[in-house]
């Protein structure tokens, strides 16, 4: 099977904290491909290009309810239906590694792709007038002068949890497709048949006993752990014992 | 879905345009191959519509310089045909509108029951057959976007090609009547004929789009098994481009109102005044109507999308 790059992100982890959204915004607005533009961004309503973004869901009905930090990017799809509908070949999937791209020196800002992505995934700029969208860090995988365990996306890079885990898919040994095979990793909408390249793992149930005896100290009295009394006020204190 | 001026324009000037020359094609064999001025003029008027429609769709792209480039992708992409589709007719339209223009038909061939095919006649028929083709070309750039359940349907298609032939057919009526040509009462009844037929198939998508439900929920959105999931935050509390291009200015006050204004203005108050032997005025009602028409199909679609993006915040 032919390689194809992506990100398994692990829902029970993320704890959404926004480190991959800044990061990646950081990483690709500062590249050679130009800034992810902004627009109005102190003002009333401001608007910018944003790759990644880490939304939260909750499920449930209170108190009984459970929060879901879920960060979207594009998940570089298989069988990408945002590519074939490109009038200019600007849309394409790498044959090397399956990363879906734009090619910004072709793309002539028609957006017709972004009505073919179901997921969102696509950015257009209006300042510069071509549509844009997570590259994996292609830029930075793929360089050679990064030390080998640093070529990762910005995002995988930042994530304090190590939430993201990045490679390739296909390579059963990949960490990428172990974690998918070992936790019930999952696709996006499978129902379109996209077959997204980005997986999901599952919220897991995580649960803590608790003895009543863990909550009572049995071993320890009350009475050593409660406030010492007060020293008299005749009690020597240390000054007036010692020899300085 | 945010609707696009330049493209509401294109749409419905082209579809004028292309429909303007079927009529034209199909009063020549009603008359029975005639040749000469009026047809040259219509040709012109024609080529008028299809060229503001191209001016309109430079307006669409971001970046026009390279739009050529929109035409590489012709084997799988529904614009790109379209892209090319445009020139290609345009170019028929200018052979058509030139050789009855110079009256110059030569009869390409005779057949058994002694009827002859000229020039004109054939080019017509290449006309009829581009204009057809350009239509399909519109229409499927809609229709095969899955992730819009109101336009992914053929009845999409079809509606392009009726509300098309409808304007087309309109504006030749006024243009016949104008010119005082004896097509003057075929154009009207056809007209009125396709002013009906679209206003059935157009009421017929509206009424299935009522009923359409949504493909995927939040369920398979996020893949979480739960029948309650709400969405917190998306994830910003400005605005960006999912925000923006997916949504309509109005919200569904505003669909509805027009949805109204287009079924009266576009078919059945043009098709009174088709009646009423007022086709000018039939056309300049049923533009605008169709211009609102165009407007609601946009706002209308609600993308798949939208179910990430329900909380600011
Ligand atoms: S997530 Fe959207 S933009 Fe990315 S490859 Fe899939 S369809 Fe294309
Ligand atoms: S916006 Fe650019 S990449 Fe997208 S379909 Fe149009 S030309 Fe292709």
């Amino acid at each position: 099977m032919s390689k194809q790059l992506a990100l398994v992100i692990d829902l029970n982890v993320c704890v959404g904290c926004h480190a991959c959204v800044t990061s990646c915004k950081e990483w690709n607005t500062s590249g050679w491909a130009g800034p992810l533009t902004d627009e109005n961004p102190y003002g009333k309503d401001p608007t910018g290009v944003f790759f990644n973004r880490v939304q939260t869901y909750e499920c449930g009905t209170f108190p009984d309810t459970e929060t879901i930090h879920f960060p979207k990017s594009c998940l570089h799809c298989e069988e990408p239906p945002c590519v074939p509908v490109c009038p200019t070949g600007a849309s394409y999937k790498r044959e090397e590694d399956g990363i879906v791209l734009v090619d910004y020196d072709k793309c002539i800002g028609c957006k017709y792709c972004s009505w073919s992505c179901p997921y969102g995934a696509r950015k257009f700029d209006p300042v510069q007038g071509v549509m844009k969208k997570c590259t994996l860090c292609v830029d930075r995988i793929t360089d050679m002068t990064i030390e080998e365990d640093r070529r990762k996306p910005a995002c995988v890079l930042a994530c304090p949890a190590s939430a993201r885990i990045f490679g390739d898919i296909n390579d059963p040994q990949s960490e990428a497709a172990r974690a998918i095979r070992e936790n019930g990793g999952f696709q996006l909408m499978p129902e379109w048949g996209t077959k997204p390249a980005n997986h999901y793992l599952p919220r897991r149930k995580i649960t803590t006993i608790l003895h009543a005896d863990e909550l009572v100290r049995v071993d320890n009295p009350l009475k050593a752990e409660s406030e010492k009394p007060r020293p008299a006020f005749n009690t020597p204190t240390i000054d007036g014992v010692s020899s300085w | 879905m945010k609707p696009a001026f330049s493209v509401i324009f294109l749409t419905t000037l082209i579809g004028a345009g292309q429909g303007l020359l079927i009529a034209l094609v199909l009063g020549q064999f009603y008359l029975g191959s005639e040749s000469g001025g009026f047809f040259a003029l219509g040709g012109v008027l024609a080529l008028v519509m299809l060229g503001l429609g191209l001016v309109a769709s430079v307006f669409h792209l971001a970046n026009p310089q390279r739009g050529w480039r929109a035409a590489t992708r012709w084997r799988t992409s529904w614009l790109s045909r379209e892209v090319l589709m445009i020139p290609a007719l345009c170019a028929l339209a200018f052979l058509y509108t030139l050789i009855h223009a110079i009256g110059w038909a030569p009869v390409l061939m005779t057949f058994g029951n002694g009827k002859t095919l000229d020039l004109p006649m054939a080019l017509g028929l290449l006309v009829v057959l581009g204009s057809v083709a350009l239509f399909v070309c519109t229409g499927m750039i809609y229709a095969c976007v899955r992730f819009i359940r109101q336009w992914a349907s053929s009845w999409t298609v079809v509606n392009y090609l009726l509300m098309g032939l409808a304007s087309g057919f309109t504006l030749a009526a006024a243009y016949a009547q104008i010119q005082a040509n004896a097509l003057s009462g075929f154009m009207s009844g056809a007209a009125l004929v396709l002013t009906v037929a679209a206003l059935a198939a157009r009421t017929f998508q509206l009424w299935l789009n009522a009923r359409t439900k949504p493909q995927s929920t939040m369920k398979s959105a996020i893949g979480l098994h739960h029948t309650q999931i709400r969405q917190v935050t998306q994830g910003f509390m400005g605005q960006s481009f999912n925000t923006i291009e997916f949504a309509a200015p109005g919200g569904a006050e505003t669909v509805r109102g027009l949805t109204v204004f287009f079924l009266l203005v576009a078919f059945v108050i043009p098709a009174a005044l088709l009646l009423a032997g007022l086709p000018v005025l039939a056309f300049v009602c049923q533009y605008v109507g169709l211009l609102a028409e165009r407007w609601v199909f946009f706002a209308a679609g609600s993308h798949v999308q939208n179910l990430y993006y329900q909380a600011k915040g």
